[in-house]
């Protein structure tokens, strides 16, 4: 089976409006660029977006919201965007903000293939809303369900053409439980290799969880902030 | 004189212990790893999956892949790892890390925090925070005593939308240290040349004075 294709638009020529999509990162640290221009630019409708942000104004998903691509977002923390808090304040926007590590936990429930989780996070808080409570051993835990989503798209700094990645520093973050995820999952790399070249002992995501793969093209890398120490 | 922020992260840093793994949080908690005592040993861990953070790169060094969970840039040091986001979670919940320092916009005489949400104003989302209250075995809290309109943090009970319940169990402010116990705060310590009778006055919720309350010694 051939995973690899041309490129962004190649891989997500079948993503139509109302999609349920996850996108890897954390900030716009490890975000898959290419994707998602190719997304901004096919101005597909009506998305869910599961993703621990939701970029900055003008980069990484915030391209997206600016078209008003977006139905819903599901996220953690959108602090940097302002677009998107005034589109949720407005209405126009559906949000479901959840803890960060729930977030993660149910990509890796979808990616273990385990229908839901109970975490302790959100307890006697209104997250807890409308969830079904369980107590085990004295202590309150929530039910969270697995994810279910109908693409996952994900950035890896090395894969090869089985689809095996290799993630970078803390460019990994929801990459590798994103990639277990999705029913249909795409990979953009910044450098595609042939098997064999990777050692199987360094390979994060197999390749079995990854369907489409290639390698992207001018990479931007933004830094949301830039913090330095002096030189004495 | 109320302590300045740098002053409050200092203090606080007094609390670490040989050997601890430390989530230190947005705004003045991330000073603390400025202040770590000599001979004492503390593992940073950034919840974005990165244990061991270094600190922040010098000019031209900085990697866009790696950034802490405030996405500021910063370092690896010997021994550092990368992880992903559901073993960084994973390690956060099961109780691996020894303390938490992070801010919040109210406490509860209870323990009580909230510091995501001031519903129809700011809707940033709570990241981390949740689950860090959550689960973590001994949390700080770094804050001013009081909001900027002058009115107490420290209340009876939260007026905001909660981040964790029963979970604080220290706080530093710029007046004070404060033990959350079961019957209220209880005040430790008093930040140099601040009175018991001004902390009274600015903390809503119950507070306990027993004795002589020492100043902080830094």
């Amino acid at each position: 089976m051939n995973k690899v294709v041309k490129g962004a638009e190649a891989a997500i020529n079948d993503i139509n409006d109302g999609a349920v999509i996850m996108f890897g990162g954390f900030g716009l640290c490890g975000i898959p660029e290419n994707c998602i221009a190719a997304i901004v630019k096919k101005n597909i409708k009506n998305l869910t977006c599961i993703s621990n942000n939701a970029g900055v104004d003008d980069f990484g998903i915030g391209l997206m919201l600016y078209q008003r691509q977006l139905k819903k977002m599901i996220a953690s923390y959108v602090g940097e965007n302002a677009e998107f808090e005034r589109q949720l304040l407005s209405g126009e926007l559906e949000v479901e903000l959840i803890p960060q590590g729930t977030l993660a936990t149910r990509c890796m429930a979808a990616g273990y293939g385990m229908p839901a989780v109970y975490v302790l996070a959100g307890v006697g808080t209104e997250v807890a809303e409308g969830k079904e409570v369980r107590n085990f051993n004295g202590k309150n835990y929530l039910l969270e369900a697995a994810f279910d989503s109908d693409f996952a798209i994900v950035k890896a700094w090395k894969g090869d053409t089985n689809g095996n990645l290799i993630y970078k520093d803390t460019a990994r973050n929801f990459n590798p439980l994103m990639a277990m995820a999705g029913k249909i999952t795409i990979a953009e790399v910044e450098e595609l290799v042939q098997p064999g070249e990777l050692d199987p002992n360094m390979i994060h995501t197999p390749g079995i969880y990854v369907h489409r793969i290639f390698q992207g093209t001018n990479y931007e890398k933004r830094i949301e902030n830039v913090t330095m120490r002096k030189r004495n | 004189m109320a302590l300045n922020k740098e002053q409050i992260a200092q203090r606080i840093a007094k609390e670490l212990r040989d050997g601890y793994y430390v989530n230190l949080g947005i705004g003045i908690p991330t000073l603390v790893a400025n202040y770590i005592p000599e001979g004492i040993n503390v593992t940073l861990q950034s919840e974005n999956g990165l244990l061991g953070m270094g600190p922040f790169p010098f000019e031209g060094d900085e990697n866009p892949d790696l950034i802490n969970a405030g996405k500021q840039t910063v370092t690896t040091i010997p021994g550092s790892v990368f992880f992903d986001s559901a073993m960084s979670f994973g390690m956060i919940r099961a109780g691996k890390v020894d303390l938490t320092v992070l801010g919040a916009m109210e406490v509860s005489e209870q323990g009580d925090i909230a510091n995501w949400k001031i519903p129809g104003k700011m809707v940033k989302g709570m990241g981390g925070a949740m689950d860090l209250v959550a689960a973590a075995k001994n949390i700080i809290v770094a804050m001013m005593h009081t909001n900027p309109k002058g009115e107490s943090k420290l209340l009876a009970k939260c007026t905001l939308p909660l981040t964790g319940v029963r979970c604080v169990k220290k706080i530093v402010s710029d007046l004070a240290v404060i033990e959350v116990k079961a019957d209220g705060f209880r005040l430790l310590e008093r930040a140099p040349g601040v009175t018991v009778d001004e902390i009274k006055l600015k903390t809503a919720g119950k507070l306990i004075v027993a004795g002589e309350i020492p100043e902080m010694v830094f």
